[in-house]
């Protein structure tokens, strides 16, 4: 946990809990999931209680209590995607990288996640790896989007 | 300043802002709630207590607990899309938690004998919020509340663990409608455990030094001041009453 950059971020806001949403996202972003320890800090340092900070945490899926990869990849399962073949990358990715949904990699490369609908249905079937859309993937696509993470980061 | 407002074709005289329930209540008038409490903040979470309100002209459905009375505004609590909504949310109720006896009382008052749709697992909470706002508005200590949502939305504690700050009061236990929590008494002597379905809040962890306790002398500030106030409402009350 570090504590210089949580409180830069609370020191940003104001420390005003309105702003907890935003400062709760910006937090994630430091190690791309919310630990027990840095939420009960947050807790203290902003004299909010620790079951409201649950509430929200637990209430938006925007926010991850478990640990996520540093590449996020979200598989669009809405209408359009699942007819064209959504499923098949599912399990082309479990099987490519040998994770559950919502589980990390060992390594902590990549975690995956369904969500229900990315807004782009022209492309489908769409997966979007952090902020990046990937469009009319089909299984055999996924292992070459994959290595262009991995190249990258091997850079 | 009083202003009259006209509940069911009767005219009641209460103060501007007061929620239409309690207007309500003072005309004998019965409107079903199961998230409302005299000591806590309206909440709203129940819709139970639905009415039909006729403001300028216009028509609207709006729950009596929260909704502050104005001038010249007439409210219905007997129409017909207030008893069918009414009449949903009971079956949910019933659906969900069919062997509480507040739910199933409320559905015989109701004319409902059993709900039409498929339950899947019997569940005693309704998610009224009262302790989990007992606990924060009153007791101050927040050793319980609410967490995700949709149809996995549960009154826990942070992280579904032990809770560090609970103090044992009872109040959740004392306050819930459907005696979804349950208050176990002794096993070991001066410790008491709360189980919450498969939770279980455990007690103080200051060696029960009420006396310099910064949690139970909030407690007692907070209690204090809660007894005043509701004192002062009563009086008011009472006042108008008279």
């Amino acid at each position: 946990m570090d504590k210089a950059a949580i409180d830069s971020i609370i020191e940003k806001y104001e420390s005003k809990h309105e702003n907890i949403i935003a400062i709760l996202q910006d937090v994630q972003t430091l190690e791309n999931y919310l630990p027990e320890e840095t939420l009960r800090y947050i807790a203290r340092k902003m004299e909010l209680c620790l079951t409201r900070i649950f509430d929200i945490t637990t209430f938006y899926k925007a926010f991850s209590l478990v640990p996520r990869g540093r590449h996020v990849i979200k598989v669009c399962c809405g209408t359009a995607c699942h007819l064209g073949g959504s499923v098949s990358n599912i399990d082309q990715i479990k099987r490519t990288l040998r994770i559950k949904e919502g589980e990390p990699t060992e390594d902590r490369m990549f975690s995956f996640e369904t969500v229900n609908c990315l807004g782009a249905c022209a492309l489908a079937p769409v997966v979007a790896v952090d902020d990046e859309y990937h469009e009319a993937v089909d299984a055999g696509k996924i292992e070459k989007i994959l290595s262009t993470y991995e190249q990258e980061e091997d850079k | 300043m009083k202003i009259p407002i006209i509940i069911d074709n009767k005219m009641v005289k209460v103060d501007r802002g007061t929620p239409v329930l309690l207007a309500a209540r003072k005309a004998d008038i019965f409107i079903p709630t199961l998230c409302y409490h005299e000591l806590l903040e309206p909440y709203g979470a129940c819709r139970l207590c639905i009415v039909e309100v006729v403001q300028n002209r216009q028509r609207r459905l709006v729950t009596s607990c929260n909704y502050p009375a104005e001038p010249g505004m007439e409210v219905f609590t007997d129409t017909d899309p207030v008893r069918k909504i009414r009449k949903v949310l009971v079956e949910l109720l019933l659906a969900r938690c069919s062997e509480v006896p507040v739910v199933q009382k409320l559905a015989r008052r109701m004319g409902i004998e059993t709900s039409e749709l498929k339950k899947k697992e019997t569940k005693e909470c309704v998610l009224c919020g009262l302790c989990v706002r007992f606990c924060e508005e009153v007791v101050s200590v927040s050793a319980i509340g609410l967490s995700n949502r949709g149809i996995e939305r549960e009154v826990t504690t942070p992280f579904k663990t032990a809770s560090d700050t609970c103090i044992g009061c009872g109040s959740c236990s004392y306050i819930c409608p459907t005696g979804c929590i349950e208050m176990v008494p002794d096993k070991t002597p001066g410790m008491r455990e709360m189980h919450m379905g498969k939770l279980t809040l455990e007690p103080c962890t200051n060696h029960y030094q009420c006396e310099n306790c910064s949690t139970d002398q909030q407690f007692l500030n907070n209690l204090k001041k809660e007894v005043t106030r509701f004192r002062d409402t009563f009086s008011r009350f009472r006042n108008q009453e008279s």
